[in-house]
């Protein structure tokens, strides 16, 4: 497992940035970018919840997104039906989650190999579908909330400053659990059926279980970053199911490093902020190649994917943590 | 219920079963003998599309656009083959799928950049209307040539696989790749011819299909997931399992999609029955797939052992 | 270390960037999102060429400001609609936004406008919800209510005493919306109602059920690439031969005509506008709109003009102070232009009070297949849902 060692100051620098930076966005004016690094930090605790069950645990997930969507939708259906607190709702789509990954898990992790990633694929689409057919609540035309989750005491969500801190307070949060998970006997056991589940297996540890406890955790906080998802856009809509975000969650473990604290959120701002470069800073001699590029961000993804797997395969994470030489 | 329409739609079944059959058949080769998870075998397909609008267009003749457009998507996916998916054979899974997706992602926009969103293609003048099995019976006279095709491939391929040379080291690569290659199988060559053969059945499943649907970006991301669960039932390496499987999804999402919202029609209003009906005709078969995992985890047909 | 330094200071830089340029105040920012790519694209670009058609032959302007139309791709998503809207409104800070397609795509995306006291000018979708109980000042449709078009064929088919027709539309509000204007019309029987999945192009399906259920008549409300893919599909089936087909004007427009043909001759539909409107300018709208683009347009494109008609009347009659939201908002529902369909006026709740016509498919005079008015069906026709709306 790659790992950042930059020591206390360098971790320092980040969160400082990272708290500071509604202010510096307060003093530009701007409304856009808050909102968006709101986004990001969601997105990093998804990914973040993936890097748990793919690269600590090995088990190559590709339906990750159902209990991101579960926990969108449980939310976003409390919410519609006028439970607007928080405390309600985020446990809820936490524990629903939860389930669902508890369910998925007991049936999939008794199979291997491609055969795991066709099941948790198949069982990710048949959410997708069922929640596509809910005519109730939107179909395919999708759900908008009428307000954010209410926390109470003074926190009001609808203010994009204070939904950012409580996103990175969510993040954080997480961040922490991983890193004490990681070192824990818990985590070694993982770990170790990662690099050999046969001879874990034959050490006497009971892998299915441990698996299937990793797999749920993972859910869970999926489940958040689901809820904190509906309530950031106040809309949810069953494409956040669909396979190709669990497609694009995967993407984010890769590109910032699977196996790795950081992985998680070092992927999802860079891919998110390789797309929003890609589609709304207009650079002009890639333009004088391909004029419509802005319109091509999934290229520049592709093509930065490709590389990643081919040449870094550690990702952003690994190529920090490479000492020169 | 009538007899016509019980064969209507088992006739609608067969037709999507054999078209699914040939992106099928690709992949399964390409995943038993090269061990390769290609997500971006749906972008071959998309290729074949868009290849065979625009040599329809060009020569003004559908059946001399679809007869271009294979060899070339053909050369197009060997090419692909001994550039980059050479390198993914020695990696794992995961980075399989990365990769793959990478390209899946690269395919669409340069799809975008050269030929545009989507192209118009359709069927032969003479094959636009209706043909009358027997009295009483009309059926769209392009989708009986595409049962009549899917059912040539499908033909053409067992006598490759089981009869030739070639097919008999495709075969054995699928069994036993180790012992193949002791054997003296030019392997990377067979490889290569693999996955040029996948790329041509993609090219005419696009090309067939392109007609019906609509030759557009991303069309291949959603029938590539049902091909997946194709071979997940059929069995890996399989090319009967592959046929098996096909028809078997084929059949099952069409009656499915016909008749479960008129079965749901009897308690459920109009609207959330059509919604409810095709949602569980999908989810059947995905159903279909985790049961079968479940009993025989290696599909009904393996081809390993 | 080094590069942990570097890659934080980056962080950092990219946080700094800057927001979009500032702008002029002499201008006014319009954001256009439709559905420019897939099988229904064509619709969305129709609206946008007719919309700067209507731009450039004003010189670059609307209402005498210079205009800056910023456009977008929803790509037939919501998700992807409703993210473009966002950064219309808090990244290029629009004035007015417009050119949704989709009912759905619109309905996922326009409460963040109309949050942000954004005008929304409708060229197409007119959902019911929003004519009736949802009402919205923010919200202009400068198209037709959705049911209208369905209301007026409903109506046709009654009086050309068809008993029994067989429905379909796509599964979301404008397709529930559509059969219901029908069914409001429509006193024959009806002997089968269909909701296909949106986006959906093959319909063996339900032609198989179709020719079991033995209709006189068939009524699609299947817009874009669905409605061609079926009306060819039909044909192929051999369905065309024995039963009628009746559609919404939209779907056997020119853009279908174009793609599926002769086939379409005598296809009856209804309409609030076709080609041949004798009016100053409709006729001034599709000459120059042939001239400019080569092709006849559909009613998406008559759409597309009078919307950027409405706008740049509202904006002179606001003397090009856009800030002012609330009088952007009454100078848009006086609406004192010169619609190519003749007579407009906004219903109370903001949707059009128009008539509708019945329109065949035929060739002109130069032999080309176009729509050719055949009849008034409703005159000065508003919604069924006004009543529920609490505005005034």
């Amino acid at each position: 497992m790659a790992r950042l060692r930059p020591g206390a100051v360098v971790l320092g620098l980040v969160v400082a940035a990272a708290l500071a930076f509604p202010f510096v966005m307060r003093a530009e004016g701007d409304a856009y970018y808050l909102s968006f690094a709101s986004r990001i930090l969601i997105y990093a605790l998804a990914a973040t919840s993936l890097n748990l069950v793919l690269g600590y645990g090995g088990m190559i997930s590709f339906g990750h997104a159902a209990f991101v969507g579960t926990g969108a939708y449980v939310s976003s259906i409390l919410l519609a039906e006028g439970v607007a607190s928080a405390w309600i709702g985020w446990p809820a789509a936490i524990a629903a989650s939860a389930l669902a990954a508890l369910a998925i898990g007991a049936v999939s992790l008794r199979t291997r190999g491609v055969y795991f990633i066709m099941i948790t694929l198949a069982f990710a689409q048949m959410t997708y579908f069922l929640v596509n057919s809910m005519k109730a609540y939107g179909g395919d035309e999708g759900l908008t909330l009428p307000a954010r989750a209410r926390v109470g005491g003074g926190i009001d969500l609808d203010d994009a400053q204070t939904f950012y801190y409580v996103a990175l307070a969510a993040l954080a949060a997480a961040l922490v659990a991983l890193h004490r998970l990681a070192h824990s006997r818990f985590g070694r056991v993982i770990r170790a059926i990662r690099e050999n589940e046969t001879r874990a297996e034959a050490i006497g540890f009971p892998v299915y279980r441990y698996k299937l406890v990793c797999f749920v955790i993972a859910g869970a906080a999926a489940g958040l970053a689901g809820a904190l998802l509906a309530s950031h856009g106040k809309y949810v809509n069953p494409s956040v199911l669909h396979w190709t975000q669990s497609g694009s969650l995967m993407v984010m473990v890769i590109i910032g490093g699977v196996g790795s604290l950081w992985g998680g959120a070092l992927g999802a701002t860079a891919l998110l902020g390789l797309e929003d470069l890609v589609a709304n800073h207009r650079v002009a001699w890639v333009a004088a190649l391909l004029p419509n590029y802005p319109q091509h961000a999934g290229l520049a993804v592709g093509l930065v994917l490709l590389a990643v797997v081919l040449f870094a395969p550690q990702g952003i994470a690994g190529l920090l943590a490479r000492r020169p030489r | 219920m009538s007899g016509i329409l019980i064969l209507e739609q088992a006739l609608n079944g067969l037709q999507f079963g054999l078209m699914l059959f040939l992106l099928a058949a690709g992949l399964t080769l390409v995943f038993g003998i090269m061990d390769m998870i290609n997500l971006a075998h749906g972008s071959l397909y998309m290729l074949g599309a868009f290849l065979a609008a625009t040599f329809v267009s060009l020569t003004g003749s559908f059946a001399l656009g679809v007869l271009l457009a294979v060899p070339a998507t053909a050369a197009l996916g060997m090419l692909l083959e001994m550039s980059l998916l050479r390198r993914l054979y020695a990696r794992d899974h995961l980075s399989q799928v990365l990769a793959t997706f990478a390209l899946i992602l690269v395919f669409n926009e340069a799809v975008r950049i050269v030929w545009g969103t989507d192209l118009p293609l359709a069927a032969p003048e003479a094959l636009s209307g209706p043909v009358e099995l027997f009295p009483g019976m009309l059926y769209s006279s392009y989708r009986l040539l595409i049962i009549a095709v899917g059912a040539a491939a499908a033909g053409l391929l067992y006598y490759l696989v089981a009869k030739t040379r070639i097919g008999m080291r495709v075969r054995a690569g699928a069994s036993n790749r180790e012992m193949a290659l002791a054997m003296g199988a030019d392997i990377p060559r067979l490889f290569t011819v693999v996955f040029g053969i996948a790329a041509g059945l993609c090219a005419v499943a696009g090309a067939l299909l392109g007609p019906i649907l609509a030759v557009q970006v991303g069309m291949g991301e959603n029938i590539l997931i049902v091909a997946f669960v194709v071979i997940v039932i059929g069995g890996i390496g399989s090319v009967r399992g592959a046929l098996v499987g096909s028809l078997i999804v084929g059949m099952v999402d069409t009656i499915g999609r016909a008749f479960l919202p008129i079965a749901f029609g009897a308690f459920l209003p109009p609207q959330l029955a059509s919604a409810a009906g095709p949602a569980t005709a999908s989810v059947l078969v995905y159903l279909l797939m985790a049961v079968i995992l479940t009993l025989r985890p290696q599909g009904l047909f393996p081809a390993r052992g | 270390m080094n590069k942990a330094t570097v890659f934080c200071a980056a962080a950092l830089a990219f946080a700094a960037l800057p927001a979009a340029p500032a702008r002029a105040a002499d201008q006014v920012t319009v954001g256009f999102i439709s559905t420019l790519s897939g099988p229904s694209a064509a619709l969305g670009i129709d609206i946008r060429d007719a919309f700067m058609l209507a731009v450039k032959m004003n010189g670059g302007k609307l209402g005498g400001l210079r205009a800056d139309v910023i456009v977008g791709d929803d790509q037939f998503k919501p998700d992807v609609g409703r993210q473009l809207a966002e950064k219309n409104v808090k990244l290029d800070k629009v004035d007015i936004l417009t050119g949704f397609v989709f009912s759905n795509i619109m309905l996922a995306s326009v409460p963040i406008a109309f949050e942000n006291k954004v005008v929304y000018v409708s060229p197409n979708a007119a959902p019911s919800p929003l004519a009736g109980k949802q009402c919205n000042p923010w919200f202009f449709a400068a198209s037709w209510p959705n049911d209208a078009y369905h209301e007026a064929a409903g109506q046709y088919a009654t009086s050309q005493g068809y008993k029994a027709v067989y429905m379909l539309a796509p599964n979301y509000q404008a397709g529930k919306d559509s059969l219901a204007g029908f069914k409001r019309f429509y006193k024959g029987s009806i002997v089968g109602e269909v909701y296909t999945q949106l986006g959906q192009l093959d319909y063996s399906a339900e032609l198989a059920q179709v020719r079991a259920a033995k209709p006189q008549a068939v009524y699609i409300f299947l817009p874009g690439g669905m409605g061609i893919n079926f009306i060819k599909q039909f044909v192929a089936a051999g369905l065309s031969r024995d039963i009628q087909l009746i559609t919404p004007g939209f779907s056997s427009d020119q853009d279908i005509i174009r793609a599926v043909g002769e086939p379409m001759l005598g296809i009856h539909d209804a309409a609030h506008w076709a080609l041949d409107l004798d009016n100053a300018a409709n006729r001034k709208f599709v000459a120059a709109f042939e001239k400019e683009y080569g092709r006849l347009p559909t009613v998406y494109a008559s759409q597309g003009y009078d919307t950027a008609l409405l706008i740049d009347a509202a904006v002179r009659d606001v003397k090009g102070k856009v800030e002012d939201r609330e009088a952007l908002r009454h100078a848009l529902k006086a609406a004192k232009f010169d619609s190519v369909r003749g007579p407009f006026k906004f219903n109370r709740n903001q949707y059009p009070i128009q008539n509708y016509y019945l329109r065949v498919v035929a060739k002109d005079a130069q032999g080309r297949l176009v729509n050719r008015t055949a009849g008034t069906i409703f005159k000065d026709r508003g919604d069924a849902y006004v009543d529920e709306c609490p505005m005034k």
